[in-house]
This record gives structure tokens, C-alpha cells and sequence, in this order.
């Protein structure tokens, strides 16, 4: 079997009315890192906490390896580690018991040596037997991470895992979620930094208001997405593009007065460095620089207005009018 | 069953009796030592035998009624409220455990330590008066329903609360007045004919009545009528929380 998560037709509406998602379809394949992007409020927890059973769908089915997670939740939950979003832990507790109580919670019997090497990987043996209130947000957050994987599970859910923390934790974050992956695990993150996806997914799902609006391989999404521009404030103004700089694809603004340069995030950062260099060997001299990037928000922005204007009525153009 | 997931919650929620244990245990016993130098000396002195008992002997039934009751609601509410409150609970939802297991480990946990603290209760008791219990095995039966029945209502009044003080209202304002108004100090018999009519409504005298007989052989009702109340109050107790727990009512959205 290729997916090992299979969600289909799943919708959420909550008691207040507010229908959190629409009808979605996702195929999680098995051993893939898959990050689900999405703005505040786009339904990214809902999800997840459906398909780990914290809240009950209004409509649709989710398997899990096979097993249905109504009907066969034992099954099912055993397979899968839920970091949540929010640092929730108790506050009195030692993350030595703390780590264990969730072991036993999936069922396992209690393997002190692999809570012990669990506890080494993510920097926490020193602490484990300080009470959890005596650490500090990024110790939490792994403390989290510890007890979702206390059970040895074949899929982890990670509801925003790098939100507050500093570079050196995400660094160490990232590597954890490789080394997972190469052991096997399925990996499902939620994220709103592009670039977190991109150094980390195989997969990159889209979601806005309840709506999977793409699914794609990174590779393929990245090119789409991750367009990056340098612009040049030239000294003196350029009638045309010296042949010389032609494998650059520059393009002229501003009558001449800039010179725009259109590049992938993913290009290797020479890229950049060659071109100002071959600028001065042709003898053209700038003022000023910059790079913009198009901002998640505007892609989000772009591809929810895509989608409406796909569906082809009038909603979609009323929308663009106002 | 998982049944390592029961021993954990199990466990658990005693470890965290054991990090109180000071206060859960000597608040009790300091009460209860308060009840007999007062009801007990003071005025049971001056209060003749009730049912061919002394005063003082004639309350022990219903003293430890009134702490294995408050004890095991406070006990099962607070278990299962906290981790709602601090939203723990997620990982109790998200685990592979049934709602049978999930009943079982936290009501089982508020029952036992109400039973412990009954048992500490009726040790103190004894230092006080002489005590004699005429039916064990139905003294034992007795506590240990009550105690089952009433973590049951814990449960559900902890997923039920949805702030401190609804989970403090309910033992102050229902629990506490029954039990005093429910024949744990007096016999319903000593009671005004049309009070104790009103008495028969209260759920509390079946519960001490029945257990007064476990001690002493005499009852203000029969002891079959309480023993089925108390049947009763498992079942109805059982099936909301059994209720709660299938349609996610204020755990899951
Ligand atoms: N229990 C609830 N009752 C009513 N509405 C809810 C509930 N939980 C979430 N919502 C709403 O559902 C929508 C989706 O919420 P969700 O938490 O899934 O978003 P998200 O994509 O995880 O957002 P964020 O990036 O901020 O974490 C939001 O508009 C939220 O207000
Ligand atoms: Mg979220």
C-alpha cells in the first residue's frame, strides 16, 4: 500500500457553525515528509486533530495504515506521535515520568534504555528529572517531542514545531525530523515559514480557509513559489541587456534606470555573486540594490484568487473586482 | 485492554495524591477527631443511645459516608478536570485506550484513595468509641459501591465544569447539605413524620442507612432498598459518564 494516511472527503464544522474544512482529500505516502502550509485559521489543527481523535468530523473518512479511525482507533492511534502546537505539560511532573506516563499510554511496556537514548538525541538527559514547570518554551517543546515519540510511533504529527524557537532548536529540530525519516517514520508538519518547508518537505499541501488548495512536490512547488527578484539601480541607464549578460535573462525597469534579475530561492548563492561580477567586467556600474521576495501572504493570496477564478463563477470575479 | 495505559493513569493520579498527601489525609483525620470531641463528648453526652448505640459510636457510619462521598467526587473531578483544564488531555484522547479503560483507570484511582482515607477514618473512629461492625462483608461492600458510584459522579462533574468553581460548587451546595441532611448525625426516625417523608427523597439516606446496618444491624430503611439505590446510583452514574465519554461531550469538539 502506497499512502499510509488516507483522508477523504473530510469536512469539520464546528458547534459554532464555522465550518473549519471543506471536503478534503489528502493521501500521505508512507516514509515521506510532508509539510502542510496554510495562514492562521486555515484549518491545519483541525485537520490533524481529527485524524489523531481529538475532534470528531462531521463528514468524511481517514484511515491509518488500513484502519479506520473511528472503527479501529486502537490501531490506528498506536501508529501515530502528536506534538501538539500549544506547550501544554504538566506543570509538576518530572520529564523522566512524564515521557514514561506516555509510553504506557500507547500501550508499550516501559524500555528505559530507549527513553534514555530518546532523551540523549534531543538534549534532555540532564534534565530528566527536573519538574517540567523549571523549563524553559524551547525545553518544553522537546520534552513534546520526547513523549510523542515515546512509543516508538510510525507516524509523527508536528502542529508547528519551530513557532518561538531559535535558530540552534530548529536547527537541531530539522535534523531530528531527517533522522526520522531515514528511520522510517512518516512526518507530517505544519508550518507558516516557506522556507521551513522547503528545507525540510517532500511534499508541500496548501490549505486556506478549509480548502487543500495544492499538493505538490517541493521541487515542482518551489520553482512555482519561491521566485525571488534582484533589482539593480543602475549608474547611468542601459538601452538594452549586453549579450554578455544574456544567460542571466535580466530584464530592463524603469526605462532603463534598473536592471531586474528573476531567480529561484533554490539557486545556488554564487549565482548571484557570478553575475555582479560579470556586471563589472561589462563595465556597468549600479547605485543600489535590492531582492524582494513575494511574501507568503501574497502567495497565499494568489493562489486562493487562482483557485476562485478556476472555479469560473462569479464569486471568484466578484471578489477580484472589489 | 491496554492495560499498560490503565496502570499509567492509575499511578499516575495516585502519585499525585502522594505529592498532597500530608493534606488529604490529615485535614480528614483533624475533622474527624473535631467531630467526636464535639458530637461525640460534648453533646453526646448529654444525647441518650440511638438504636441501642452510644451517640458518639451511632455517627461513625455516617461520618465516614460524608468523607468517602465528598472525597470521591472531589477526588475524580479534580483528576479528570485538571488535565482538561491544562489541556493535557490531549494526549489521553489521542492515545489507543477505550472509554471502559479510561473510566476504569481515573474512577479507580478516586475510589481507592477514598477508601484509604475511609479506612484511616474508621481507625481514628475507633480510638474514640468502641466500635462494632456486625456485617463486614457488607460494611465492605457498601464502601467500596459508594466509593465506585460517587468517583463516577466526580467524573462526570470534572468534564462537566468548565471553571474552578463550578468543580467546587456542586460538592459545597449538593453533596455537603445531602449528606448532613441525610441521617449521618441522626436517625430519620427522630424526625418530625413529614420531614421524613421529605428525607426519603434524599439519595444520601439510603447510602448511610444501608451502611449504619452493615455496622450496627439496624436501619432507617431496609437494607435490600439500600443496596439497590446504591446499584442505582452505579448504573445512572456509569451510563452518563459512559454517555460523555461516546459523544465527546465537552472533551472533544
Ligand atoms: N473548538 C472550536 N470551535 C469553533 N471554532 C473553532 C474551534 N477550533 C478551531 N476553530 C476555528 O476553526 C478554524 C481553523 O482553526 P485551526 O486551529 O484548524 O487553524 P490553523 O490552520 O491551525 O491555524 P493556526 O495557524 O493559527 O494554528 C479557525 O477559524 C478557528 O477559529
Ligand atoms: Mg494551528
Amino acid at each position: 500500500m502506497h499512502a499510509i494516511i488516507s483522508i477523504s472527503g473530510l469536512s469539520k464544522t464546528y458547534a459554532s457553525g464555522f465550518a473549519a474544512l471543506k471536503g478534503v482529500d489528502l493521501d500521505i505516502r508512507r516514509g515521506e515528509i510532508f509539510a502542510l502550509l496554510g495562514p492562521n485559521g486555515a484549518g491545519k489543527t483541525t485537520l490533524i486533530s481529527i485524524v489523531c481523535g481529538l475532534v470528531r468530523a462531521t463528514a468524511g473518512r481517514v484511515t491509518v495504515d488500513g484502519h479506520d479511525i473511528v472503527r479501529d482507533y486502537r490501531a490506528a492511534r498506536a501508529l501515530i506521535g502528536l506534538v501538539p502546537q500549544e506547550l501544554t505539560t504538566d506543570a509538576f511532573e518530572t520529564v523522566w515520568n512524564t515521557v514514561s506516563f506516555t509510553r504506557g499510554l500507547f500501550g508499550k511496556p516501559p524500555d528505559p534504555a530507549y527513553l534514555e537514548r530518546l532523551l540523549k538525541d534531543l538534549s534532555l538527559w540532564n534534565k530528566k528529572d527536573a519538574k517540567l514547570m523549571m523549563l524553559s518554551g524551547g525545553m518544553k517543546r522537546r520534552v513534546l517531542i520526547a513523549k510523542a515519540l515515546s512509543h516508538e510511533p510510525r507516524i509523527l504529527f508536528l502542529d508547528e514545531p519551530t513557532a518561538g524557537v531559535d535558530v540552534e532548536l530548529r536547527r537541531d529540530m530539522w535534523q531530528l525530523v531527517r533522522r526520522l525519516r531515514d528511520q522510517g517514520v512518516t512526518v507530517i508538519l505544519t508550518t507558516h515559514y516557506i522556507e521551513e518547508a522547503e528545507e525540510m518537505a517532500d511534499r508541500i499541501g496548501v490549505i486556506a480557509k478549509g480548502e487543500l488548495i495544492l499538493v505538490e512536490d517541493k521541487a515542482a512547488l518551489m520553482r512555482k513559489l519561491g521566485g525571488k527578484q534582484l533589482t539593480l539601480q543602475l549608474a547611468a541607464p542601459l538601452e538594452a541587456v549586453p549579450p554578455a549578460l544574456a544567460r542571466y535573462g535580466l530584464t530592463l525597469g524603469k526605462g532603463g534606470a534598473e536592471l531586474i534579475y528573476r531567480y529561484e530561492a533554490e539557486t545556488e548563492d554564487n549565482a548571484i555573486a557570478d553575475l555582479l561580477q560579470d556586471l563589472g567586467a561589462a563595465g556597468i556600474a549600479f547605485a543600489d540594490l535590492h531582492t524582494t521576495q513575494r511574501s507568503l501572504e501574497e502567495i497565499f493570496v494568489s493562489l486562493v484568487s487562482e483557485r476562485a477564478g478556476a472555479d469560473g463563477n462569479g464569486r471568484g470575479a466578484g471578489e477580484g473586482a472589489r | 485492554m491496554n492495560w499498560h495505559a490503565v496502570r499509567s493513569i492509575y499511578l499516575f493520579e495516585m502519585a499525585r495524591t502522594r505529592r498532597t498527601l500530608l493534606q488529604s489525609v490529615l485535614a480528614p483525620v483533624i475533622t474527624t477527631t473535631l467531630y467526636f470531641v464535639v458530637f461525640g463528648s460534648a453533646i453526646g453526652a448529654r444525647i441518650p443511645e440511638v438504636e441501642g448505640v452510644s451517640y458518639g459510636a451511632f455517627i461513625v457510619p455516617g461520618l465516614i459516608m460524608l468523607n468517602l462521598l465528598t472525597q470521591s467526587v472531589s477526588n475524580a473531578s479534580f483528576g479528570i478536570f485538571f488535565p482538561k483544564f491544562s489541556r493535557t488531555i490531549y494526549e489521553i484522547l489521542s492515545a489507543p485506550v477505550s472509554h471502559f479503560e479510561i473510566v476504569l483507570s481515573y474512577v479507580g484511582a478516586a475510589a481507592t484513595k477514598a477508601v484509604i482515607l475511609s479506612v484511616i477514618i474508621l481507625a481514628t473512629a475507633a480510638f474514640f468509641v468502641p466500635l462494632r461492625i456486625e456485617h463486614p462483608l457488607w460494611m465492605i461492600g457498601f464502601l467500596l459501591l459508594t466509593a465506585v458510584s460517587f468517583s463516577l459522579l466526580g467524573f462526570i462533574l470534572g468534564i462537566w465544569a468548565d471553571n474552578f468553581e463550578k468543580l467546587q460548587l456542586v460538592p459545597l451546595l449538593i453533596i455537603t447539605p445531602l449528606t448532613f441532611l441525610g441521617g449521618s448525625f441522626y436517625s430519620i426516625d427522630m424526625l418530625p413524620a413529614a420531614w421524613r417523608t421529605v428525607s426519603l427523597f434524599n439519595p444520601v439516606v439510603y447510602l448511610v442507612s444501608g451502611f449504619r446496618w452493615s455496622f450496627y444491624g439496624s436501619a432507617d430503611v431496609a437494607v435490600g432498598v439500600s443496596l439497590g439505590m446504591t446499584l442505582l446510583f452505579l448504573g445512572v452514574f456509569a451510563g452518563i459518564a459512559t454517555w460523555m465519554l461516546r459523544t465527546g461531550y465537552r472533551l472533544k469538539p
